[in-house]
């Protein structure tokens, strides 16, 4: 009997409801203080198509998701022909008998236990045929024993706002679900349990971008703009929602020039202000990144990355934008480039991001990717105490009152001077994307280019030792050191703990820090390290190329995967093995 | 008091001799200077063109910023601190061409901006090839055989996408596009005045001497701009150029649109005192 350690399913159409079912099985399972982390796959479509949300549940803090599981709620045929052999022995189906076709006896015969409920049925006694991922959610408790008041409460919650006949109803229908399993299948030894184990502190389940906007919100962002793009647009919805209660205007542009331009506009004029975006939508924006970088001006750009080229696998996972936001745009100007790995990574990234783009003045981009932007994890509430508002060099009417004059782009020796925000007296100014002198005037005498792009360039001197550095986690003295960026830090994470059950001792070093890059740190660790493994979904390894582009060191081997998947954890141990045996 | 000139920086402009831009300049100035604003609280945004070199020409905060983009930065300005005049000074180009999705985005939204359009039917600054508004069969470096495309109409462009403000100016009559600029900032919302000018060294053909045989005020005939069909006949006539306060409608600006910003502009908000536990309850 396994308790509190299970993975669970749900397959079926795009309009099946595959999504509600996840919400509430996640939220379900957090508000018994159990700990979840999810994933979900579906096509670039609103109808048909195949969607699945799987959930990983564990009694301890879970970091990815993972490629086994323990049962399959199948809504179609689809569902079992493409996820049955995901299934372990002792694992189970469940399904309606009167939907599915496929031959699931043949899976009974290898040790896989099947449920055959009338999900169909029971949802149109209760209302419409959506609701048959109710029925299977309520069922899906009755297996691993679980207490279904949990789940009503989850559900009177996820309807609220709507009539109470929809709660209504949702309640009944997944109680019918649970009663079924509970008096059809009582005799049968599902050998999965969950209970509840109870929690001190309420968790809370986030989705990358939900914790980065409400990262952001905290942070004080007062203007988004955005235009949707998956796998960045829920952070839009987000904002949206919230943007009422918490003074933020959220205005979804025309386009992304108009996006990228608007953002810069507010921030120059004295607010907080974020975009969010991804690759496609960044590309059109690539012009506007150099606009702030000449005009100094603050920008929070969030780029969820997916499969491209182009159009590529919009609703799939990559980590292949890294090169091109690097990059992005003519000429050159310092920029933040900030991958954070996991939810709370994201949370408090979004003000550390606000608060470099104001001391630096320049634009900082935050890389998320659709496994980090879409997936849920449970957290425990985040610590608003750590969020510290520093708005950088401002001069306001009173240190500018005594002035004969003001130079927006005085040459200090920082690189960093003091911004008036338009309606400061005495601090007029032409914030300018022509070379200017520090007056703001164009300029393009050579001692001037010279001395205005020194300035600019000059303000990541210090930079590097400014941003917390990477740590190695895990093992001292391993015999291999893991290094990845971005969502690939839980995978990575579980994946040492399965090395070291092989005997294998493994640590990791996040590089959250792109640019400026760490490189003291990431070189004393490759220096030290006895056999390095650069870990990235994308096809060109082009954190290995960083790497040895920016400490003069090659990592031993990289493990590389551009199929849209995310790595789970027995896959890079897997690698791993394969690279220490024929090492 | 501030006079016209206390607009003018210690930068000389870059025009050649007789270009229209110094009419607009004058003009832009004139009107400023006219309606009493404190430079500190007004914004210009510049596009990129012989328009937008003025950024260093008149005295108050100026964002100068990319080709085809000035709208969308003056968008975000107003929306953070809608206190501020918001006046954009753009070409043919960058709003017929290179921005034309922002143009009619922005009377969509009825921005409370106002739009100065440099229309020289040219492109100078590059020396001279077609522009947006350039006449059909308009011989130019980059269209030697002669424009194939029709022109853009900007008025009528602007009508069809609910613009509730358009006017039409014209650089040799700074004292009508004083006015104009003027009513243009007073307008609570978008406001377009196209400015009709000569640029005299890559436009051969649409000169000083071809606009003055054509423009005439609108208001002298008795016009009154509150009709929308009416509106539209006087921007398509051909012959004769309209020039004056061609349509105005009044309705509610995007910012007086956002409950948001009814308790003032987002930049004045405070940052401390923001609470995102309160609505943790949705993510549990």
């Amino acid at each position: 009997m396994q308790k509190n350690s299970f993975r669970w399913k749900i397959g079926g159409l795009a309009g099946n409801g595959i999504k509600a079912a996840g919400d509430i099985f996640a939220k379900t399972c957090t508000r018994g203080g159990l700990h979840i982390f999810d994933y979900l796959e579906f096509p670039s479509l609103i109808r048909g198509g195949h969607n699945t949300y799987q959930i990983r549940v564990e009694d301890r803090d879970v970091f990815s998701h993972d490629d086994r599981i323990d049962l399959l709620v199948a809504l179609n045929d689809n569902a079992i022909r493409l996820h049955q052999n995901e299934l372990d022995p002792g694992g189970g189906i469940m399904y309606d008998p009167r939907v599915i076709t496929a031959d699931v006896e043949s899976l009974g015969a290898k040790g896989i236990k099947l449920f055959a409920i009338p999900l169909v049925e029971l949802a149109k006694k209760y209302g419409e045929i959506v609701m048959q991922n109710t029925v299977s959610v309520g069922a899906s408790f009755a297996l691993v024993k679980y207490p279904f008041e949990i789940l009503e409460r989850v559900i009177h919650d996820a309807f609220a706002g709507k009539n109470d006949e929809v709660v209504t109803s949702n309640v009944l229908a997944a109680k019918a679900g649970y009663d079924f399993i509970e008096k059809e299948f009582s005799s049968v030894d599902f050998s999965h349990l969950l209970e509840p184990i109870g929690s001190s502190s309420t968790q809370l389940v986030v989705t990358g971008n939900d914790a980065l906007a409400l990262g952001a919100i905290q942070a004080g962002c007062k203007l988004y703009v955005a235009y949707p793009m998956s796998p960045s647009s829920s952070i839009l919805h987000t904002m949206a929602q919230y943007g009422d209660q918490f003074g933020i205007v959220v205005k979804h542009a025309e386009d992304e020039l108009s996006v990228a331009n608007m953002a810069i506009g507010a921030n120059y004029a004295g607010v907080r202000a974020m975009l969010g975006t991804s690759g496609g939508g960044f590309a059109l924006m690539g012009e506007a990144v150099g606009l702030a970088g000449i005009t100094e001006t603050p920008l929070v750009m969030v780029g969820a990355q997916r499969p491209g080229p182009a159009t590529g696998l919009p609703t799939w996972t990559a980590q292949s934008d890294l090169r091109f936001v690097l990059h992005a745009a003519q000429g050159e100007f310092p920029r933040f480039v900030i991958a954070p790995g996991d939810m709370e990574e994201c949370f408090y990234t979004a003000s550390e991001a606000f608060n470099l783009a104001e001391k630096y003045q320049t634009p900082v981009i935050i890389l998320l990717d659709k496994y980090l932007s879409e997936g849920h994890k449970s957290v425990v509430p985040f610590d608003l105490s750590r969020v510290k508002i520093d708005r950088g060099q401002v001069a306001r009417e009173k240190d500018l009152s005594g002035l004969s004059e003001y130079r927006r782009y005085a040459v200090t020796e920082s690189g960093i001077s003091p911004r008036a925000f338009p309606g400061t007296k005495g601090g007029l100014h032409i914030a300018n994307s022509d070379e200017h002198d520090p007056y703001g005037y164009s300029e393009e005498s050579s001692e001037n280019s010279t001395e205005q792009m020194e300035k600019r360039l000059r303000k990541f001197d210090k930079a590097e030792v400014d941003i917390e550095q990477p740590k190695l986690t895990g093992t001292p003295n391993a015999d291999v050191t893991l290094v990845g960026w971005g969502s690939t830090k839980g995978p990575i994470r579980e994946a040492m703990q399965l090395l070291e059950g092989a005997g294998i001792t493994a640590n990791q070093l996040h590089i959250r820090f792109i640019n400026p890059f760490p490189s003291k740190t990431v070189a004393s660790v490759f220096r030290q390290a006895k056999k390095t493994v650069v870990i990235e979904n994308n096809a060109t390894g082009q954190l290995f190329g960083l790497i040895r582009e920016r400490i003069g060191l090659e990592a031993h081997a990289k493990v590389l995967k551009f199929d849209g998947r995310p790595f789970h954890p027995r896959e890079i141990k897997k690698s791993i093995e394969d690279i220490l045996t024929h090492a | 008091m501030l006079k016209g000139q206390d607009f003018n920086t210690t930068y000389q402009p870059t025009w050649c001799p007789g270009c229209g831009d110094f009419g607009i300049w004058t003009a832009l100035k004139t009107a400023l200077d006219e309606l009493q604003l404190d430079p500190h609280n007004v914004v210009v945004v510049y596009g990129i063109g012989c328009s937008g070199n003025m950024a260093n020409n008149v005295k108050t905060y100026a964002f100068h910023g990319l080709h085809g983009r000035p709208i969308p930065v003056a968008e975000g300005i107003k929306l953070a601190n809608h206190d501020l005049t918001v006046i954009i000074i753009a070409g043919d180009g960058d709003t017929y061409g290179e921005g034309m999705n922002h143009f009619i985005s922005s009377i969509r939204g009825n921005h409370d901006v106002t739009l100065i359009v440099h229309d020289n039917q040219v492109y100078g600054l590059t020396t001279g090839q077609t522009s947006p508004t350039s006449e059909k069969g308009f011989k130019t470096k980059s269209t030697p055989g002669g424009v194939i495309e029709e022109p853009v109409n900007p008025v009528s462009l602007a009508l069809s996408a609910g613009a509730s403000f358009i006017a039409r100016g014209f650089s040799g009559d700074t004292t009508q596009l004083t006015d104009l600029i003027k009513k243009g900032i007073q307008h609570k919302g978008f406001a377009l005045v196209d400015t009709l000018q000569p640029c005299v060294t890559f436009n051969k053909i649409n000169t000083f001497q071809w606009f003055y045989r054509r423009v005439y005020h609108v208001e002298k005939e008795g016009y009154i701009p509150n009709d929308w069909n009416k509106a539209m006949a006087k921007a398509r006539e051909m012959e004769r150029m309209a020039t004056g306060v061609l349509y105005v409608r009044e309705r509610p600006s995007y910012h007086a649109s956002l409950p948001v910003l009814e308790k003032g502009p987002l930049v004045k908000q405070p940052l401390d005192g923001i609470d995102i536990s309160k609505i943790y309850k949705d993510f549990v």
